[in-house]
């Protein structure tokens, strides 16, 4: 694992809205940094908005950064391509997800495919393999499994993967280094993105929950009756006027009980 | 002949501790360029000292005495001495002077001799202080049955005299020596740092107090020619400016500091004593704290930690361990209790704003407040208008730009939490008892920064202040009240650097004021027995005690006082951003604090900080009740119904 990538997009704090290193990715890039790889490549494709969020990836002791300039509302999957062909990393790190744009988590499984790689998602270890027999450049990886389960893999040859929220947390990021990190900016052409065009962006709500107050039972059935959300039963009310919401909630107030 | 080979002997030390201090001085020097009135501080220095230094020292007041009597009597004696050099040798009468103020000397250095030998505080260094009461007393006793016998004309055999001369001068040597690395350097370096002292403002030629911390500059100078922003903070001891170094020099070792930190008291591994001795001790090429001889920082030996003035001093095997940095609680106890005016809280956030803004070390917890405080502009990452959930039926006004209130009311992060809501909604009840024209600023209210500037984080803290001055200055009010006084200091003493001037005041001298001129009655007078624990920020910081008590006294509370109050009250542990970096000690800070309310027998310990009231309620177990001074106002002035 001499040759590492690295793809690092920018993220959205999901309360604030705001530009900021993305989570996973970081940590791909944490992970990215503690295997002091002899080459390593730091990537982010996109349009020239926001990108001063990209010095908190600068500021955690990388050194520079390629940003791949693309024009507005276009796919980055194949200027990312293109761009690493160049490089023939053995290793391409990224986070599982975006956290802005599509966020469909199907950018590394493209690249792979482009790059002829293997994919291994949710990734929360990588190191040099410990097997005496396996080849030069082998990998030993462990995997994120549903309810904490943990999956070791071993990984020959060219791979792209993606990284777990559970892995190491990224270290913070330092405001002196971020401000002398150099941004090679690098102009590329890429198609425009149909499917994004076409969607309708509308700010990300929770999935409301219905209510259920439950007295008695033991504290265990109370806290799932607090916390699970069960589906059905439940009244749809898109635009309503104010007076209409209120005495949806007014009656549902009273219907659990907790208004006389 | 006596008198020559006196005159000799003391000119010839003295010109020896001269040449000391030279050499030594390069070691400070080597610091960054500070600009200082030389002349300007020199010429304050003798009131600095007479006024400033004795106010400090002058708490104790068996200390002071002996001080005045063995530093006055030697410094005297030393004058006689030269002046007898230069041609007064054969007069009676000097002899007898000196004489005179040798005995002075005599009886402070026996004073000396029995804090040092037989009281033996537990906070005072041994090793080469050990040896100052024997030089002090060697020199004192010696010569001045010398000059008694000179000024009765002479009747001891001169062989005897000269024997005795000779004792005296190796005593002097002594304690000249000291000005090297002993006892007597506190005083030429602590006579010059009173001169170029880094905050001159806070002595009483100044404004006389100076608590604010000094903007450290992000954009790199147009002029300084630099390709590249140089690193910020300080990483080595050649990176502080070199009166700052200065200061360090002038520590004596006397451990009030110790006795009065926190972080000490709790068994953290910090002792503000031992963390300015490893300053000290780096300013060396090849330096160690082996020569160390006070106590150590809790739970850390003495004699592993290296370094050297050009090394970077925080390290887990550098001269400052990391625990020790984060330990402290930036309460200023050890600044108000240090004779020599050291700045330990301005060199502890210099050395963390290195850690933070250029190798991302704030421990744990605090990196990541200090992350979503970037992204969100509050520490908890939430949104800014959730500020105002528990006002949702109070229909506070908000002041929109442009707009014009008579108060404002800066509610603070602890908007955010549970409890701190209980006391901001009993205050703005108050303020609406009262009749008190306030508004709020609604969602544009940010973080005010202080935890991230203390944490070292000047970066987001100027983000965060100019954003706030400039919503400010875009409105018009005759006051800013607060009742979080970490807000109170950053708003009133921070934001002046980043153009922010306004009259900020602490809701206690808010309500103090609606008491005293009637607006609110007093018709349920408390009657239980309150003890007041003062907010550092509120007293140390700024000086305010006296306002807090009075309003308690004025709702009719029995007012107790700890050992421990005002300005030499003891942090909840709170402050600093210390309960985020949250390095462990044998207790926890709060639960010694409580331990200090408990020996008052008081019921209820009134607090006037949202940070002291989630500390002293953290508490666990059966302790005095934990109330925030306006719950108690609002329950002391409720109108009959
Ligand atoms: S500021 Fe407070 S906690 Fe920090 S060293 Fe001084 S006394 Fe101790
Ligand atoms: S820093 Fe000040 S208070 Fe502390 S030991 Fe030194 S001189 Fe005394």
């Amino acid at each position: 694992m001499h040759n590492v990538a690295v793809l690092l997009s920018i993220g959205r704090h999901p309360v604030s809205g705001r530009a900021r290193r993305a989570a996973t990715d970081a940590q791909a890039l944490e992970m990215a940094l503690a295997l002091r790889p002899r080459r390593l490549t730091a990537i982010h494709a996109g349009p020239a908005t926001d990108t001063e969020a990209l010095r908190a990836y600068l500021g955690m002791g990388l050194e520079r950064l390629t940003l791949l300039t693309l024009p507005e509302g276009t796919d980055p999957i194949e200027p990312l391509i293109a761009h690493l062909r160049q490089f023939d990393p053995s290793v391409v790190l990224t986070g599982r997800q975006a956290e802005d744009g599509e966020g469909s988590g199907m950018l590394p499984y493209l690249i792979a495919r482009g790059l002829d790689a293997a994919v291994v998602p949710d990734v929360v270890r990588i190191g040099p393999t410990n097997a005496p027999d396996a080849m030069a450049g082998a990998a030993d990886l462990v995997q994120a499994l549903p309810r904490g389960q943990r999956r070791a893999l071993t990984a020959t040859g060219r791979f792209v993967a993606t990284i777990h929220p559970s892995a190491p947390p990224a270290r913070a990021s330092a405001f002196g280094p971020a401000r002398r990190g150099v941004i090679e900016p690098v102009a590329a052409q890429a198609t425009a993105d149909l499917f994004l065009s076409d969607c309708e962006h509308r700010p990300w709500r929770p999935k409301p929950k219905l209510m259920r107050v439950k007295r008695g039972g033991s504290a265990l059935d109370r806290l799932k009756a607090a916390t699970e959300s069960k589906s059905g039963k439940g009244q749809l009310l898109v635009n309503p006027t104010a007076e209409a919401g209120a005495l949806a909630i007014y009656d549902s107030l009273v219907e659990q009980g907790m208004l006389p | 002949m006596i008198a020559t080979a006196l005159t000799t002997v003391v000119l010839a030390v003295l010109a020896i501790g001269a040449a000391l201090a030279a050499w030594q001085s390069r070691r400070w020097l080597a610091g960054r360029p500070a600009t200082v009135g030389v002349v300007a501080g020199l010429r304050a220095l003798p009131g600095r000292y007479l006024v400033d230094v004795h106010h400090v020292v002058g708490r104790t007041p068996f200390n002071a005495r002996f001080h005045a009597l063995a530093a006055g009597g030697f410094l005297a004696a030393i004058g006689l001495l030269v002046a007898m050099g230069v041609g007064l040798a054969g007069w009676r009468i000097v002899w007898l002077l000196l004489a005179v103020v040798l005995a002075a000397m005599l009886a402070g250095s026996l004073m000396v001799w029995h804090r040092r030998r037989v009281v033996r505080p537990r906070e005072l260094s041994q090793g080469r202080f050990a040896r100052l009461p024997v030089s002090l007393l060697g020199f004192s006793a010696c010569l001045l049955v010398v000059s008694l016998d000179q000024s009765l004309g002479g009747v001891m055999p001169e062989a005897l005299a000269l024997v005795l001369v000779a004792i005296a001068g190796l005593a002097l040597a002594d304690l000249v020596w000291g000005v090297w690395k002993g006892p007597l350097k506190h005083a030429v370096h602590g006579a010059l740092h009173l001169a170029f002292h880094p905050r001159p403002a806070r002595f009483h030629d100044g404004k006389g107090r100076d608590t604010g911390l000094k903007p450290l500059p992000l954009a790199p100078a147009e002029d300084a020619g630099l390709a590249e922003p140089g690193a910020l903070g300080v990483e080595r001891p050649v990176d502080f400016a070199w009166n700052r170094l200065l200061g360090f020099d002038a520590c004596v070792q006397c451990g009030r500091c110790e006795t009065a930190c926190p972080a000490y008291a709790a068994g953290l591994p910090l002792n503000p004593k031992k963390l300015v001795q490893d300053l000290v001790a780096a300013m060396d090429s090849q330096a160690s704290d082996a020569a160390y001889a006070g106590n150590p920082h809790p739970g850390r030996g003495v004699g592993n930690a290296h370094g050297g003035a050009a090394l970077p001093l925080i390290g887990p095997d550098a001269m400052i361990h990391p625990d020790t940095l984060w330990s402290c609680t930036t309460c200023r106890a050890c600044v108000q209790e240090c004779p020599m005016m050291i700045e330990h809280v301005d060199a502890v956030v210099d050395l963390r704003r290195f850690q933070t803004l250029e190798l991302g070390a704030t421990p744990g917890k605090a990196a990541v407040m200090l992350e979503e405080l970037r992204a969100t502009d509050n520490p908890g990452g939430r949104a800014l208008s959730r500020r105002w959930d528990w006002a949702a039926d109070l229909s506070l006004p908000r002041l929109p730009a442009g707009g014009f209130c008579d108060t404002l009311l800066w509610v603070g992060d602890g908007a955010f939490d549970l409890r701190v809501q209980r006391s901001l909604r009993a205050l703005v009840v108050l303020l609406r008892r009262a009749g008190v024209d306030f508004a709020v600023l609604g969602d544009e209210e940010l973080d005010c920064g202080d935890v991230a500037r203390r944490l070292g984080d000047e970066a987001t803290f100027q983000s965060l202040a100019t954003r706030n001055v400039a919503t400010l200055n875009a409105r018009r009010f005759n006051r800013i009240v607060t009742a979080d006084p970490h807000a109170l200091h950053t708003l009133r003493n921070e934001y002046p650097a980043f153009g922010g001037n306004w009259t900020v005041v602490h809701h206690t001298a808010l309500l103090l004021e609606l008491i005293t001129n009637g607006a609110l009655t007093v018709t349920r007078p408390v009657g239980r027995s309150v003890t007041f624990h003062d907010p550092c920020y509120l007293g140390r910081y700024n000086g305010e005690i006296e306002a807090p008590r009075a309003l308690l006294d004025a709702i009719g509370v029995e007012r107790r006082e700890m050992l421990r109050s005002g300005l030499r009250s003891s942090c909840c542990g709170g402050g600093g951003g210390a309960p985020l970096t949250d390095v462990s000690g044998e207790r926890r800070i709060p639960d010694v604090r409580m331990e200090h309310v408990r020996e008052t027998g008081a019921s209820m310990v009134a607090v006037a900080c949202p940070n002291c009231a989630l500390m002293l309620e953290g508490v666990v177990g059966p302790r005095p009740e934990v109330a925030e001074i306006a719950e108690l106002v609002l329950a002391a002035t409720e109108t009959a119904r």
